[in-house]
């Protein structure tokens, strides 16, 4: 029989370690992507992820099933790359959550939507141009579309994770999906070649 | 139902978590209104855009690093409850601090009392010659008196009129 969540953090902290190894093979990768998605660095996301787990561990013995577990460990995920994000800027003016995300980049270059992209762009580059347009979101739209996007999470959960209600959940991933619409144009208008029918619709 | 009030709905309508009702909501506005029609379907285009952002892997060492970090944990043990609390240990020493303080206070307060006692002790005593002293000096008879001689004036000189009163 497959032990949920809880029940297996209900038995690490009943002191069964092998529980938790279950719990960190099942939850590395997603948490490892958020962060890298959040953070933009894969040493700091790896350094982050670890930090999860080990806070995941040190609340063990006062760990209780008031909530899903995805939705504890992607909140704890979520407070420790925020403020991963704010001490990287350096001590700047205080950055709220809502406010846009303060790129140390080149702004990015949105091509003209009529123009047309290479057909020969590798999908490196495009891959490049999404992952810098989610980056370009401000911080809680873009935790708002990691998890609804990529993490596919309740709408109840993500708002339990960015502390608002359920309506106002939505009307942030709107606006974040509409920001991407427009800033990822000339790539919503013309799929990657050969990538189109691959896809499975959403 | 208004463009606006579908935004709200819309990104539930396409991935399929709204209810029967709003749904039926969302398709009848989509049916009337081309923008919000085109809007959707740039929607569901950009939804599968996203999908090309890679995964990266966790590297090799990820587990074994997080059992390091882990192990490196300070492990409870028997003895645990003696070593106080740090917030415990604070308290108890301001505790400490303020007994001390207080303790101390009225020792402090005698000091600073004890000299003004002394003072007024000793303002007590030579009160009849203060009352001479002011007597002397208010007399009007002794200003038509001449100025005394231009000669240095001496301890006994200066002690005249405390003996003479």
């Amino acid at each position: 029989m497959v032990r949920t969540d809880v029940q297996l953090m209900l038995d690490v902290k009943g002191g069964d370690d092998s529980s938790f190894d279950l719990l960190l093979v099942k939850y590395r990768r997603p948490l490892v992507n958020f962060l890298f998605r959040m953070v933009r660095d894969t040493a700091t996301a790896e350094d982050l992820a670890q930090e999860v787990f080990l806070r995941v561990y040190r609340a063990r013995k006062q760990y209780s099933p008031s909530a899903k577990f995805t939705t504890w460990i992607f909140r704890i995920a979520t407070n420790l790359a925020l403020n991963s994000l704010r001490d990287n800027r350096h001590r700047q003016l205080d950055v709220s959550i809502d406010e846009p995300a303060q790129e140390d980049e080149a702004p990015l270059q949105v091509p003209a939507r009529e123009m047309r992209i290479d057909d020969q762009m590798v999908e490196r580059d495009r891959a490049e141009f999404i992952r810098r347009a989610i980056a370009a979101l401000p911080e809680k739209q873009r935790v708002a579309v990691l998890l609804h996007k990529y993490e596919e999470m309740d709408y109840s959960d993500i708002a339990k994770i960015l502390e608002c209600s359920e309506s106002a959940l939505k009307s942030l991933l709107f606006r974040a999906y509409e920001t991407l619409r427009v800033r990822l144009a000339p790539l919503v208008t013309q799929p990657a070649a050969g990538r189109a029918e691959e896809r499975r619709p959403s | 139902m208004k463009c606006e009030d579908v935004s709200k709905e819309l990104i539930a309508y396409l991935d399929r978590r709204s209810n029967s009702a709003e749904r039926e909501e969302v398709e009848a506005h989509l049916i009337e209104c081309a923008a919000c029609r085109g809007r959707a379907e740039e929607f569901r285009k950009l939804w599968n855009v996203l999908d090309e952002a890679p995964l990266v892997e966790p590297s090799l060492s990820f587990d074994a690093k997080v059992r390091q970090r882990i192990a490196a944990e300070p492990r409870p043990s028997w003895f645990r409850w003696l070593v106080p609390q740090p917030r415990l240990a604070f308290s108890m020493a301001l505790l400490v601090a303020l007994s001390i303080w207080l303790a101390r206070l009225p020792q402090e307060n005698m000091a600073t009392v004890a000299p003004n006692e002394q003072q007024q002790f000793e303002m007590i005593k030579d009160l009849g010659v203060l009352e001479n002293y002011e007597v002397l000096t208010k007399f009007d008879a002794l200003s038509e008196l001449p100025p005394p001689a231009a000669k240095p004036a001496t301890d006994q000189d200066e002690q005249k009129p405390d003996g003479g009163a």
